[in-house]
């Protein structure tokens, strides 16, 4: 004990002129901060991790929380998080776990971009008035277009690749059960339904209860190649075979055996309380054929009926892995960024390996069109889209659609404390604990996540709209409409855009 | 703003630049008097074999013999001349107008369907990307484009389109915000066999630019028009898409509609719409495109510019304004208006 305990990270303190002693406090927290005793409500602020849950059941707002109440010296290097992480490895010798996306202070690019507006010598839209279209088909796109004259009729000779169609632009990421409750998988899951969008299973299986949701559900394929069989594939309206995640490029997963209850080892396919490890490579994907004849065994055992889409963390190669995936019969590349979240990962990975979504997806979409291979595949751009300016620049810049995971979750409640690894989410959404996972209500966490989809596709539409454009397809890749504020220039170059006032 | 306005003989009895002249002239209240143009098709009966090549050269000196060091190349040059014109008081003369009639070698394109038109598409690109001071504006066969800063009355005469004839004519009277008293920047924009006139803004420009540079064009005119001439070069000529299809997926029909449509039209809308989205042109527009066996006039998908057509015997008339039309034939019958994204073809015989 010669390190001694690291300063609060929080602290809790109740009002005790406010405080009724109702007991929602003691009940709403599982990591166990408070305990009432006699007439008072006793706190231990140590075990805090601010999820908020106390405070926002509390019915007298006498609960309140302070970040950091203890200062250390300042210093610009040695910052207390450095420290901390310093104290907590000296004294267990281990890698950090950590949860959601980088909380690494990198610049945001998607906040010094500013999109652009029509005035005068074109007019802008009115979304309420002018038909305004946001329908987005998701998979290969021929090239060109045969048709053949048959007794006066034209008659189209392409046969087109089966192409997933989206209302909006936006998807929901893949985050399995396991990661997340069920409850959580169904409320995404109805509100995907409502929204005429899709959101993926992650490697977990689909439950029996998402069955009636599975036309807009895409099944993942990952290494660890849980709950795959033919009956899985077929269900799904799409595969995606994930071979990394912008949260931990370069690295697999793991589910503790304490997740892996009953449902969850069921859904799986594994035995009850063992650990579920996704091993980092793929083991039958050592090169990029390898990946090839995955994507076309999938399709063979779908009788090419499914798109099928890789997802590839963001990292420096993005665009020529994109290239080769493009070659391959991948319907779909998805570009996961470094700020993409997670339920637990290594705090190294999470916030050190991988590059930013908005410079990956442009790479990647001028890569694809310098070799002529852009219609070849759609590009999904996931990890970091806060908001629907986020959804317009980052289409912009060439995406197809989005995949959100963390936005998602915070229209359920979650309050990005990064707790998630704990498996006690007060929130009922990261959790197996029934408990818990009991307080999240499907009835109404839906409605929350289909009006935040609502709501960003009619931003999107006006934002649209003001720019002069009606159709979704109009301002893919439109850098045109982009201007960067205080980008530096190479920056600015990757992005093919110009600066503000140019 | 910008004026428009086209007319085809689809008998190809050739009418000179006179009628159009005044047409145009009708719409000065459409233009800023800092740019407009003309483009005459047959205006070449004795080189229609030959590729009319006009360029214009900011120092003919120093960069004429760049330009025919590249033509050279890739061909023989049968008969050159600097363009006649005629000074008139608004006009400066920025550039020297000249004009080559230019024959390619096939057998240097050997894998080429269209060997020709293809050298020829890569002399334009190669010369306007990489000889500065040089702008091809005009490719065609036995076609030609007059423009310049200035008001159309005076553009016409600085030319004389007067004495030039042609069976299909397009004019342009060009209120400018783009690229003032630059030459290059007024319209027709032609390449190859295509021309086009537009009154408009394209708003998906970056995105119709970055598809059509994945298939080798080059924009190099600082403008959104010439996109249009070169997507009418990519479906029709290397696609062979017909020319309503290809109006169909610069200006499809909305999802509403197309969901509504019988099968096996919603089929063919549906794979257009998929194929050539990055196509899809957005924006307020009405355009006339040319070549050299029809005119089609569309707007965009709202039609929030413009657009009207007359027609009178052989002759079919296409114009942002009646009044246009009117001038150039008095004796025209109905005016009509096409609806958003309805294309109006006049096919010659």
């Amino acid at each position: 004990m010669s390190i001694g305990s690291v300063p609060l990270r929080y602290r809790i303190s109740v009002d005790r002129d406010q405080c009724m002693l109702c007991g929602r406090c003691v009940d709403s927290c599982p990591y166990g901060v408070f305990r009432k005793e006699g007439e008072q409500i006793h706190v231990n602020s140590r075990v805090c991790v601010a999820c908020h849950r106390c405070i926002s059941m509390c019915p007298r707002d006498a609960i309140s929380l302070v970040e950091r109440p203890v200062d250390y010296r300042s210093h610009p290097i040695w910052t207390p998080q450095v420290r901390e992480a310093i104290y907590n490895q000296a004294r267990t010798g281990k890698i950090i776990l950590s949860g959601m996306g980088n909380a690494q202070d990198y610049p945001v690019i998607f906040d010094r971009l500013v999109l652009d507006a029509c005035q005068v010598t074109n007019p802008s839209i009115d979304p309420l008035r002018e038909p305004m279209e946001l329908r987005t088909y998701l998979g290969k796109k021929p090239s060109h277009l045969n048709f053949k004259t048959v007794e006066g009729d034209t008659v189209l000779q392409t046969i087109l690749s089966p192409n997933l169609m989206l209302e909006t632009p936006i998807m929901i990421g893949h985050m399995s059960y396991g990661a997340i409750s069920l409850n959580a998988q169904q409320s995404l899951a109805r509100a995907v339904t409502e929204c005429g969008t899709f959101m993926g299973t992650g490697e977990g299986g689909l439950h029996e209860s998402l069955y009636p949701f599975q036309d807009h559900m895409i099944v993942q394929v990952a290494s660890g190649r849980f709950g795959v069989d033919i009956n899985y594939l077929e269900r799904g309206a799409a595969i995606e075979i994930k071979i990394g995640q912008g949260a931990k490029p370069g690295i697999g997963g793991h589910l503790p055996g304490e997740k892996v209850c009953a449902d969850v080892s069921c859904t799986r396919m594994i035995p009850e309380g063992s650990d579920a490890i996704s091993p980092a490579p793929h083991h039958d994907i050592y090169s990029i054929e390898d990946l090839k004849q995955l994507v076309r065994s999938l399709k063979e055992a779908t009788e090419w009926k499914k798109p099928v889409f890789v997802k590839i963390a963001a990292v420096h190669n993005s665009a020529a892995i994109a290239a080769g995936i493009a070659r391959s019969s991948a319907d779909a590349v998805v570009i996961d960024g470094f700020r993409g979240g997670t339920g637990a990962a290594p705090r190294v990975f999470r916030d050190h390996v991988g590059i930013p979504i908005e410079a990956a997806v442009a790479s990647v979409d001028a890569k694809l069109r310098s070799q002529g291979i852009r219609n070849e595949v759609s590009i999904i751009a996931s990890g970091g889209i806060r908001e629907s300016a986020d959804v317009a620049k980052v289409i912009a810049l060439g995406a197809d659609a989005v995949y959100i995971g963390t936005a998602a979750l915070v229209a359920m409640g979650c309050r990005v404390c990064g707790t998630c690894y704990k498996g006690l989410c007060p929130w009922g959404i990261a959790t197996q604990r029934p408990d818990l996972v009991a307080r999240l209500d499907p009835d109404y966490a839906s409605v929350n996540v289909a009006n935040l989809i609502h709501a960003w596709t009619l931003e999107l539409s006006e934002l649209m709209g003001a720019a002069g454009i009606n159709s979704i397809e109009s301002l893919r890749g439109n850098r045109d409409r982009l201007r960067g504020y205080l980008l530096d220039e190479n920056i600015m170059k990757v992005l093919d855009i110009k600066t503000v006032g140019a | 703003m910008c004026g428009i306005i086209g007319v085809i003989d689809r008998s190809r009895q050739r009418m000179d630049g006179t009628g159009i002249r005044s047409a145009l002239s009708r719409m000065d209240e459409r233009g800023s008097g800092e740019g407009a143009g003309y483009a005459a098709y047959g205006a070449f009966p004795d080189y229609k074999e030959y590729y009319a090549l006009h360029v214009f050269f900011d120092n003919p000196h120093e960069t004429k013999p760049l330009v025919e060091d590249e033509l050279s190349k890739w061909g023989t040059v049968e008969y050159q001349e600097a363009i006649p014109t005629f000074e008139q008081a608004n006009i400066r003369k920025l550039h020297i107008p000249w004009r080559f009639f230019f024959k390619p070698d096939i057998h240097l394109m050997p894998r080429s369907i269209t060997p020709a038109d293809d050298i020829v598409t890569h002399l334009v690109m190669k010369i306007n990307s990489s000889i500065p001071g040089a702008l091809v504006y005009s490719s065609g066969k036995d076609l030609a484009v007059f423009k310049a800063s200035g008001w159309p009355e005076e553009v016409a005469d600085f030319y004389r389109i007067q004495d030039y004839k042609g069976y299909l004519w397009l004019g342009h009277n060009r209120y400018p915000t783009n690229t003032p008293g630059w030459w290059g920047g007024a319209h027709p924009f032609n390449l190859l066999h295509w021309s086009v006139v537009h009154n408009g803004e394209i708003t998906s420009y970056g995105t119709n630019r970055r598809y059509i540079e994945s298939y080798g064009y080059r924009c190099s005119m600082f403008t959104d028009t010439e996109v249009v001439a070169y997507l009418f070069d990519l479906l029709i000529r290397r696609h062979g898409l017909t020319i309503e299809t290809a109006v169909k997926a610069l200006a499809p029909p909305f999802w509403d509609e197309i969901d509504r449509m019988p099968n096996r039209e919603q089929e063919i809308m549906r794979a257009i719409r998929l194929t050539y989205g990055p196509a899809l042109m957005n924006g307020p527009f009405a355009i006339v495109v040319a070549n050299h066996d029809s005119m089609v006039g569309f707007t965009d998908r709202i039609k929030l510019r413009p657009l009207v057509s007359g027609e009178s015997g052989a002759r079919l008339y296409i114009s942002s304004e009646e009044a246009a039309i009117r001038t150039l034939d008095p004796g025209v019958g109905d005016i009509t208006m096409p609806r958003a994204g309805e294309p109006i073809i006049g096919r010659a015989q």
